[in-house]
Parts: structure tokens; C-alpha cells; sequence
């Protein structure tokens, strides 16, 4: 059909030109009030949970109690809202079963995200810095404290975050090497996973588990899948479903509304934007 | 010498820490943890150097008054900030540290993170398009998978997370697979071409 031949085609297509080249500004708007709608006013939605956060629970709830695990802090605060209800979820879980926990990271701005997690957990559980959970902080140079770990974790931290002695913090005289950690589980929004799977998965043997960020998820089902990663936990969605497995929906849970509501208005932007594109095209095969 | 000596070290370091994960010996295996005590060191001085980098290069901008040097003058002024404090009263709760870090540092990274929701957003409405096949079973895929990743997918079909679970570990295992094989075998590559000094990019352009 050619262009301005009748005034109704001509309407038609102004619209859909519109629509192909909308202003983003538009964009940012709907997507700022689909956002903060859910979350001024929360919604809970039912969570269906995978088998990957389920493996991953089930490895944690299986361990006998005085076990210890790694929480390794790999993230910081630019995926606090995808990875810290997870935090938290897990360590409630782990002093719930009465776990022991040595939380450490490779990232430093993290490290207060996941002391706050594990004090709060802490509290509601009656545990005490030292004896059922330590913070050991950050450290550089991350293949080469995992690699020393594998024989000694005192060599890389002789010190915990606050500049206290391992000597002084009596969880520690029982874990010197990593044989002596039932597993670890990596918080991660980098590539910390890789190091902790070729290390101090495949090396020296320790069962590792992640919790990624949403994005980071698809890159890690080949190593969920060879059993290199025992349970994969992937970004809010997989957080909310933590959450619903230790039965204390938290901010995960909230924010999954506003995350599906963003999920479906990018879907709606997607698909008019292709319709518009194709009938378009149809229209002016040259353009 | 200067080109000799740097690559005599890592070849021989290279060597005996390959060594160290078929030699289970005592001997060996304490001595592979006084090296990686070095390199520890070794990675902590980098990170010295980084920040006094950091802190020359942005200074000297300053001084000349390079474009957009005020922003430089922020930067210089919350990294002092930040050290200072750090040093002078630990990182625990209620510290200056940590005021900082929790009123400024954190809602910042948290913010400019944010801003990719918006950007995702206006970047999937202009380019995400199906103008071939391979795209059009890309965009599709992507939408299942989007909608299978949130309650609302199970609401609408109970099926749509079996599909998207199936779409996770099939095709996007996969390609996954193989793109962590091709990276394997080049970082492999670059590995032994580095032990055997033909890689020299660690030199700093010199080699």
C-alpha cells in the first residue's frame, strides 16, 4: 500500500511509527511505576520451587548438626537485592539445623552485606561470634587463598575481619583445612563460581553450591548439571523460593511481584515493538 | 638478563606448581604453600600499587586541571576519606568506616545497578527484534523463559516452567558447554604459551 493515499492508513501508520521509535523516556516512566508499585504496596505471589534451590536445600538440610559451612560473600551491594535474602534465608537455615558457619569473600564491599545477614540470623537463633559463626573477611588474590585453603585455611587468614586472631576464636581450631567444611556456597555475581568449582571443588573435593545472580544462572547449569555444583540458586526468583522452602518469606518473595510485573512489560514492550516493525516492513519493504 | 631471568622464574614456578597436583609428596606440597604465600604478598603489594595509582594519576589531573577535574577532586577526597577512616577506627558497626559505607557506598552501587532496568528495558523495545529466523527462535525462547522465571508464567499455564526448566538444561546447556570448552582450551593455550615465554604480554609491552 503506498503512504498518504487516505487519511486512515496515513493515521495508522503515524501510530506505528510512533510506536517503533518511542521516546525511552516513556519507557523509564512505565517501568519506574510497574517497579515501585509492587513494592510500596506488596502482593505475594505463589512460589514454585525449582529442582536446583531444592537440591540445595536438601544438601544443607541432610548435614548433621555442628557441620560447618562456607558462605563465600562474592557479591556486593550492586546485587544486594537479588543475593542477600538468599544470604539471609540460608543463614537462618544453617543455625536453624545447627550448622556452623566460616563466611569470607573476594569482594570487599560485600562483606558487610553478609555479616548483617548472618547477625541477624544469629540473633533469632541465639548464636555466638566465634563459637557457631565467624567472619573471616576479604582477602586478594582469590585462586591463591582457595589454593592454600585446600592445606591450611589458618596461612591465607591468620586474622578474621575485625583483626582478631584465629587462635582466639574457638570455631576455627576445629576447621584447618577445607576437608574440614561440609560444603561451601557461593554468593556470587562475578566469576568467583569458576574459581570455587576448579579449586576448591575439583582440587581439593569440597561439595560446592551457588547462588547466582538472575543473569548469571544460565552459564552454570553445565556445572549443576555434571553434579560440580550440588544445588544452583538463581538471582530473586531463586531467593523467593529459598525463602519458601525454610517457610520465612522475606524481601525476595516481595520483590518477585514487582520483578514479574517488570518481566511481563518487557514482554508487551517486545512483542508491540515487533508487530509495529513488522507491519511497518510489510508496508515499505525498503524501509 | 632482563628478559632471561623473568622468564626462567616463571617457567620454573609454572612447572612446580603444575607439578604440585600430581606430586603429593610433603616436601613439595609445603613448599607449594610457602610460593603461594609469596604470590599472597605479592597480590596484596598489587593492591597497594593499584590504589597509589589510583591516587597519582588523579592527582596529577587535578593539578593541571585536565577536563572534568572536579570529578577527580570528589573521587580523590572520598578515597582519602575512606582510608583514613578505615585505618584509624576499624570496619565494625557504627564506625566512621561504615557510616560511610552504608549511607553513600552502598546506595550508590545499588542505584547505578538499578538504572540497568531501565536501559534493559528501552533496549529490548529497540533492538530485540525478529528480522530472522535464528532471532526469532531467540525472542522466543527469551520470552518463555522470562515468563517461566516469574509466579505469574506458572498462573498462566502450569507448563510454561517445565518448558522453561527444559530450555535451561537443554539448548542453553548446550551452548553453554561448548563456549566453556572453547574458553577452557584457550585459556589452556595461553597458559603453556605463557610457561614457554612465547606469550609475553605479562612483560608490559617490553617483551
Amino acid at each position: 500500500m503506498e503512504y498518504g493515499t487516505a487519511q486512515e492508513p496515513r493515521q495508522k501508520q503515524g501510530i506505528l511509527e510512533r510506536l517503533t521509535a518511542i521516546d525511552r523516556r516513556i519507557i523509564f516512566v512505565i517501568i519506574g511505576v510497574v517497579v515501585a508499585v509492587p513494592v510500596l504496596y506488596p502482593i505475594t505471589l505463589p512460589v514454585l520451587v525449582s529442582p536446583p534451590v531444592q537440591d540445595l536445600y536438601d544438601a544443607i538440610d541432610e548435614l548433621p548438626p555442628g557441620s560447618v559451612i562456607i558462605m563465600a560473600i562474592d557479591f556486593d551491594p550492586t546485587s544486594e537485592p537479588e543475593l542477600y535474602p538468599a544470604y539471609l534465608a540460608i543463614a537462618r537455615h544453617v543455625f536453624s539445623k545447627g550448622l556452623r558457619v566460616v563466611a569470607l569473600g573476594y569482594i570487599a564491599p560485600g562483606i558487610p552485606i553478609g555479616e548483617r545477614a548472618l547477625q541477624i540470623a544469629a540473633e533469632e537463633y541465639d548464636k555466638e561470634y566465634g563459637v557457631d559463626y565467624v567472619n573471616l573477611g576479604y582477602k586478594t588474590g582469590m585462586t591463591v587463598a582457595l589454593l592454600m585453603m585446600g592445606k591450611e585455611i589458618w596461612d591465607p587468614y591468620p586474622r578474621d575481619h575485625y583483626d582478631t586472631s584465629v587462635e582466639e576464636l574457638p570455631l576455627m581450631h576445629e576447621v584447618h583445612r577445607l576437608d574440614d567444611v561440609a560444603l561451601a556456597v557461593d554468593f556470587a555475581h562475578g566469576v568467583s563460581p569458576d574459581y570455587w568449582i576448579a579449586y576448591a571443588g575439583a582440587r581439593f573435593g569440597l561439595r560446592v553450591g551457588l547462588c547466582a545472580t538472575g543473569v548469571m544462572t544460565s552459564q552454570y547449569y553445565p556445572y549443576y548439571d555434571s553434579g560440580q555444583l550440588f544445588g544452583l540458586l538463581g538471582g530473586l526468583k531463586g531467593s523467593s523460593e529459598y525463602e519458601a522452602l525454610i517457610g520465612a518469606p522475606g524481601s525476595a518473595t516481595a520483590g518477585m511481584t514487582a520483578q514479574s510485573l517488570a518481566h511481563l512489560v518487557i514482554m508487551a514492550f517486545i512483542i508491540v515493538a515487533n508487530i509495529s516493525y513488522f507491519i511497518v516492513r510489510r508496508r515499505s519493504p525498503g524501509a | 638478563m632482563r628478559k632471561t631471568v623473568p622468564l626462567t622464574i616463571v617457567f620454573a614456578s609454572g612447572i612446580f606448581m603444575l607439578a604440585v597436583f600430581f606430586v603429593p609428596h610433603r616436601r613439595v606440597q609445603d613448599t607449594s604453600q610457602v610460593l603461594l604465600e609469596w604470590d599472597l604478598v605479592v597480590w596484596t603489594c598489587a593492591l597497594f600499587l593499584s590504589g597509589l595509582n589510583l591516587f597519582i594519576v588523579n592527582a596529577k589531573k587535578v593539578r593541571r586541571k585536565e577536563r572534568d577535574w572536579g570529578y577527580k577532586v570528589v573521587l580523590l577526597v572520598a578515597f582519602l576519606t575512606t582510608l583514613v577512616t578505615g585505618l584509624a577506627w576499624g570496619v565494625r558497626a557504627g564506625t566512621p568506616f561504615m557510616f560511610i559505607y552504608e549511607s553513600m557506598m552502598r546506595p550508590l552501587q545499588a542505584t547505578m545497578f538499578a538504572l540497568l532496568a531501565f536501559f534493559i528495558s528501552s533496549a529490548a523495545y529497540r533492538a530485540f527484534r525478529a528480522r530472522t529466523r535464528e532471532a526469532a527462535l531467540l525472542l522466543a525462547a527469551g520470552l518463555i523463559v522470562m515468563l517461566g522465571r516469574i509466579p505469574i508464567g506458572d498462573m498462566i499455564w502450569h507448563r510454561i516452567p517445565v518448558i522453561t526448566d527444559w530450555i535451561m538444561s537443554y539448548p542453553n546447556m548446550a551452548a553453554q558447554r561448548g563456549i566453556l570448552m572453547g574458553a577452557s582450551l584457550g585459556a589452556i593455550a595461553t597458559a603453556l604459551r605463557m610457561l614457554v615465554g612465547v606469550e609475553r604480554g605479562y612483560f608490559g609491552g617490553e617483551g
